[in-house]
């Protein structure tokens, strides 16, 4: 079969299953719009406003479906656009194909019109990525980048194709897509027994679940092993939803905002298990003082995280269900022990709280979110307070149902999320739970979410405030609120009404339930509720900089 | 910090080196050396890479390097079961009365002359890093031109060699 680039990457991309992809097209892109253009009816392709838009959506996609999320720009600006959405994906380990259009390979490297070093500017932030120059390579290229995006710990892959090679023709075979490669997991009997024994032999075990164990769909491997062995069960902020919110061995986040009960336990455990979890900077705070009588067993597909942050001494390295199932089937029985007992004791005394006066807290605004949803929504998050209250006052009881930029803390990531997880899941309620700060920075991709009638909720908690820097000057700066306060008069429910989305204000309590009631009825209209809430709340418990996890504020 | 020497094969394309370099800096991760060529396969080359750490930067550069798709295998070599060197280049003033004195230097390190003019000699050195630093040490009394060196490269010795596909002893 003779065809050109274009179509080739597009043969190729349905060779994958690619149904949707998101994008913004340019010049370097032309001949590749061209070829989606006539495969419209198989492949959707999704308009944002922003490139931007289109990598956080792919990401959302992915996420929420566990597939491939593809995004597509054209070169120079279009790809740079697009960066903040790779590194976002990378730094959550998300599968993304970032495809950007580049110069004809006679224009490359003469600074011509739209031309950037794509692939030398996001080398750091893919796990992978190409440059195409010469057709006949193409759809290996294409079928090798979706591969290394799915393959063992998942990340972005970019391809950049020079616009000659999107025009040039050549002989294309289609090929049944290649089995992504399993990781190889061999470990040791000898290893696999000892840490069995290191957990059988453990009077006050922890487990954090990470999110690998989401990844990996090995929840019901971490359930089996923390109830067989009664092991209480935390979770990093990317692990939410892969042990349930609601389950008795659950003790909430770890970290530096994490429940008391979580730091305090992982301070006093003497085996402290990670499942699929990096021991980043932000759960253990400081590594000297983090879970100081604790033996470390570390369940990972990456070998390059065991050891990296902190010492392990039960490194198992692999496939995190295959392990578990090993172990599992090691690991004996036990009660519910002194240990547990001192658990719930904690989680009695430090439940999450917050003020009751009165007034529109955020809090309440997520728990009644969680309720009148029935804890069967997924959940976007935009970065900062939202995040947290968003991760402690709703309970995740699924993987994929969680769905918020860890690692990088990308600003501005939530509403393309939002509408990349609702693409990929129209069977969902799907919730942008949003700060005032980062839905301004992306918000005109409403415009996207009202074009494909995508009933999405935007529930903004607006505290006129970038809160979380704010909280950080009040705790820790004399309250020298340094570029913080951004109460500039914007009416976000007429904005919401300027794109064609419906809009809500909500300034007192009472007023919540009827707001959301009417935001989850839409059908094909994107709703934004407009949350006003006091710029003082905050996001507690919250452990100091530098601090052990062990040393909280709690208000 | 000591001294760990690392052999890495990877893909024979464009990029390659930029990522690896790229790797290191990013990581934070010293680099003593670096020296690249082709194998035996064309498709394949060598990075020989001397890094400055101890045994945790040794770790997490070779788990790193192991991550990037193009680096085929690494093994780090052990100083006293492998034979390491390197190549230098060094132009030394040279007058009439000083000349045949730096030729007995040279001869004395078993180094070779390989252009001279009325006023210099260029020397080629091969071998340890010791060596080639011996000898720059002897010929700065007449005063060093210039010295390129090409960093260490490094091979097992015996029997054993590291290969792209099968495991990497015999």
């Amino acid at each position: 079969m003779r065809l050109n680039g274009s179509e080739i990457l597009v043969e190729c991309l349905k060779e994958q299953g690619v149904d949707t992809v998101f994008g913004f097209p340019g010049g370097a892109v032309l001949n590749i719009y061209d070829a989606l253009y006539k495969a419209r009816n198989e492949i959707r392709h999704i308009l944002t406003s922003h490139e931007q838009g289109a990598s956080h959506a792919a990401d959302g996609y992915a996420r929420a479906t566990g597939k491939v999320g593809v995004c597509i720009a054209t070169s120079g600006p279009g790809a740079t656009n697009l960066v903040t959405g790779i590194a976002t994906a990378y730094m959550d380990s998300v599968p993304m194909v970032a495809i950007t259009g580049q110069v004809a390979t006679n224009l490359l490297g003469k600074d011509s019109f739209q031309e950037v070093d794509i692939t030398g500017i996001t080398m750091p932030i893919t796990k992978h990525n190409y440059i195409v120059k010469d057709v006949t390579q193409l759809a290996d290229v294409v079928r090798k980048a979706f591969a290394i995006a799915q393959e063992g710990r998942p990340g972005p892959v970019l391809i950049d194709i020079c616009k000659d090679v999107t025009a040039a023709v050549t002989d294309f075979e289609p090929k049944p897509p290649r089995k992504p490669r399993k990781v190889h997991t061999s470990i040791a009997e000898g290893l696999i027994e000892e840490a069995a024994e290191a957990i059988n032999s453990s009077q006050r075990p922890i487990l954090l679940s990470g999110g690998g164990v989401s990844i990996a769909g090995a929840t019901e491997e971490v359930m089996e092993l923390a109830e067989k062995a009664k092991i209480p069960v935390t979770t990093t902020l990317m692990g939410l939803g892969s042990f349930p919110g609601t389950h008795g061995l659950f003790t909430g986040l770890l970290g530096m905002h994490g429940t008391k009960t979580s730091n305090l336990a992982v301070s006093e455990s003497d085996l402290f298990i990670a499942v699929g979890a990096r021991f980043s900077d932000r759960v253990i705070s400081d590594v000297k003082r983090f879970a100081p009588n604790a033996k470390v067993m570390h369940i990972d597909i990456d070998p390059a995280e065991v050891g990296k942050n902190i010492v392990v001494h039960y490194p198992l390295v692999g496939n995190i269900k295959k392990i578990l199932k090993l172990l599992n089937g090691r690991v004996k029985k036990r009660e519910y022990s002194e240990w547990n007992k001192t658990i719930d004791r904690w989680k009695e005394a430090y439940p999450l709280k917050y003020p009751q006066d009165g007034t529109l807290k955020p809090h309440y605004v997520v728990e009644r979110i969680y309720e009148l949803t029935k804890g069967d929504a997924l959940i976007t998050t935009e970065v900062g307070q939202n995040q947290l209250w968003a991760a402690q006052f709703y309970k995740y009881t699924s993987p994929r149902q969680f769905i918020s930029s860890g690692g990088l803390g990308t600003m501005g990531y939530g509403l393309g999320a939002c509408i990349g997880a609702r693409i990929g899941r129209p069977d969902k309620k799907v919730i942008n739970i949003a700060g005032d700060g980062s839905f301004r920075m992306n918000c005109t991709e409403l415009a996207t979410a009202v074009e494909y009638k995508l009933p999405i909720v935007i529930a903004l908690l607006n505290n006129h405030v970038l809160g979380m820097v704010r909280q950080w000057q009040e705790l820790f700066y004399d309250g020298r609120y340094s570029a913080t306060t951004i109460d500039r008069g914007t009416d976000f429910v007429a904005l919401a009404e300027a794109f064609g989305a419906k809009g809500i204000n909500v300034t007192r309590p009472e007023e919540v339930d009827a707001a959301i009631i009417k935001a989850l009825e839409s059908e094909d209209t994107p709703v934004l509720i407009n949350f006003e809430i006091d710029r003082d709340d905050k996001v507690f418990p919250i452990v100091p900089p530098g601090a052990p996890i062990s040393e909280l504020i709690e208000e | 910090m000591a001294k760990h020497t690392l052999s890495v094969l990877v893909e024979n394309h464009a990029g390659v080196l930029s990522r690896v370099a790229g790797l290191f800096s990013r990581r934070g991760f010293n680099i003593d050396s670096l020296a690249v060529g082709v194998t035996e396969n064309p498709d394949i080359s060598r990075i020989t890479i001397v890094v400055d750490g101890d045994d945790y930067t040794v770790e997490q550069v070779s788990k790193q390097l192991n991550k990037l798709i193009d680096v085929i295998k690494i093994k780090q070599l052990d100083r006293s079961e492998s034979v390491s060197r390197e190549l230098a280049l060094i132009k030394v003033n040279a007058t009439t009365t000083t000349r045949s004195e730096i030729i007995q230097i040279v001869e004395i390190f078993r180094a070779k002359i390989v252009d001279v003019s009325k006023t210099t000699l260029t020397i080629e050195i091969s071998g340890g890093s010791d060596k080639v630093a011996a000898l720059e040490d002897m010929l700065k009394q007449f005063g060093i031109k210039e010295i390129v060196r090409t960093g260490m490269i490094a091979i097992e010795r015996g029997n054993r060699h590291i290969k792209a596909n099968n495991d990497n002893e015999e």
